[in-house]
């Protein structure tokens, strides 16, 4: 009995071992091996953000996903999607984790300090969601002492935080937040207009004001120096010029 | 840049900018209420949990019910054993989210629910382990004391319950070590505590160094200063052995 058991545990050792090491080797060899293939570059997004980019059937799709993916047949890469937490993309942009980070990113000169951005892509506007009934916030001007609800590390988040007396709660999804106003936790959420359309439409009872919170726009961005940069700004003023992006915008919106 | 440069540089963004140290010391501040009340629910729940449970094993098990009294306490240890499955039968994470999005669904204060969720966890922990503790004292000791004369009642708090305290200390102790790591999860109900703090300086300053590592040490020296006081008690109860 106690060989059987001591066998099962070296065995178990040995796998752990096995494991640690092809984990630790395949994460170099993919970035090495890469010359002899198709070079595949690793996209950091947090698939949580209709319509830029959420999952359908484990598959990441929205407006970010194909634009990366135009990006990349045009530069000859395949396009390797990671999705996590938003507040991780940069760290994995700047760890060498990911080659490049998109997920409805508005520039910031505080990114900027870590990550370089390209020419940005799209406009976008953050709106405010409030319950249609009895909301204490009709106007951004009202949100001061208020409980806000925001994604951590959002740019609606980093607005959010400079509100006088504002109680922030930050949750790792906006669905989250949406889900806690609908509970009366907070009193609103600061979130960026396109996945506020979808919220809204999933929660009844909720509604976008109409004054918006704040303008921005959203870009790439991609590890300091990085020779990519040049590149993915040449593929995306292409992609404009002849109408890939607005073709692939308006295929996920419709207005 | 130079490399020592970059080094303070990161420093002060993760600790003076923005007072960012103090948002570390509330965060702290909120980990530790957490973890103190969730303890003291743990271990007076856990030890009614334990009480019915050892009761039942002692007096009942395997025997046929006799009195009404008898029915209550089958009834209440299965409650018990169904508590148990269920906590110990799901990760905590989603028993907070159960508690704060579905059970104090109306409530605007996240903390309440953070205090019963892991105050719930914890004492079904707590209770396995109490109970194995009395479980674990001989039967002489409980025939021994019965036959001089104490009730149940009596045995279990004066003769029972010091010895098998003794003998479940450093299990507790395990138990609460693991509370206070536990409740780094608090933050999937935006409640500001320490790993909170850490992942919201890192979403700010996109720097993952001295956030985790500032996070982790003090996790650590939490640890460290209740393993100091759990052998500290340790040895004082062991003096009664002589």
């Amino acid at each position: 009995m106690k060989k059987i058991l001591s066998a099962v545990l070296a065995v178990a050792m040995l796998c752990t071992c096995v494991l640690m090491f092809t984990a630790c080797g395949g994460n170099n060899s993919s970035a090495a091996s890469s010359d002899t293939e198709t070079k595949e570059l690793h996209m950091a997004t947090n698939a949580a953000f209709e319509p830029y980019e959420y999952k359908e059937g484990g598959e990441v799709v929205g407006i970010d996903a194909d634009i990366a993916g135009a990006i990349c047949k045009k530069l000859g890469y395949k396009l390797v999607i990671d999705d996590m937490d938003f507040d991780a993309i940069i760290t994995a942009v700047t760890s060498g984790k990911a080659d490049f980070g998109m997920a409805g990113m508005t520039i910031t000169d505080e990114r900027k300090q870590s990550v370089d951005f390209t020419d940005p892509y799209t406009n976008a506007v953050q709106v405010i969601i409030v319950n249609e009934k009895d909301s204490p916030v009709a106007s951004a001007d009202d949100l001061k002492g208020k409980s806000i609800g925001v994604q951590m590390g959002t740019t609606g988040d980093i607005y959010v935080t400079d509100i006088e007396d504002a109680k922030v709660e930050r949750f790792n999804k906006g669905a989250d937040a949406v889900l806690a106003l609908t509970q009366g936790k907070v009193d609103a959420v600061v979130i960026d207009n396109q996945p506020a359309k979808a919220f809204v439409a999933q929660n009844p009872g909720t509604k976008i004001l109409d004054d918006p919170f704040e303008n921005e726009e959203y870009a790439i961005c991609l590890k300091k120096g990085s020779e990519l940069t040049e590149q993915f700004n040449k593929a995306l003023k292409e992609l404009k010029d002849d109408g890939t992006i607005d073709t692939i915008i308006k295929k996920y919106i419709s207005e | 840049m130079d490399f020592f440069e970059s080094i303070a540089q990161s420093f002060i963004k993760t600790f003076i900018t923005d007072d960012r140290w103090l948002q570390l010391l509330s965060g702290l501040g909120v980990t530790v209420l957490i973890t103190l009340v969730a303890a003291a629910i743990g271990i007076v729940l856990g030890f009614l949990i334990a009480m019915v449970r050892s009761t039942y094993d002692m007096q009942l098990q395997g025997r046929k019910c006799t009195k009404p009294s008898d029915y209550i306490l089958k009834v209440l240890n299965f409650i018990c054993n169904f508590y148990i499955t269920i906590i110990r039968g799901t990760p905590v994470v989603i028993q907070l989210m159960i508690m704060y999005f579905i059970v104090f669904a109306s409530s605007r204060d996240g903390i309440i629910a953070a205090f019963i969720s892991f105050g719930m966890n914890s004492a079904a922990y707590v209770a396995e382990i109490v109970r194995s503790g009395i479980m674990s004292i001989d039967k002489g000791q409980f025939e021994a004391s019965r036959s001089i004369g104490f009730d149940y009642k009596n045995t279990m708090i004066y003769i029972i319950i010091p010895q098998a305290f003794k003998n479940i200390l450093p299990a507790l102790g395990n138990e609460f070590i693991v509370l206070v790591k536990e409740t780094s999860v608090a933050g999937y109900v935006a409640l500001q505590d320490l790993t909170y703090v850490g992942n919201m300086i890192r979403s700010r300053t996109y720097e993952a160094f001295f956030p985790l590592i500032t996070v982790a040490l003090i996790y650590l020296i939490i640890v460290l200063i209740l393993s100091f006081l759990l052998k500290k008690l340790e040895r004082r109860l062991r003096n009664s052995d002589h």
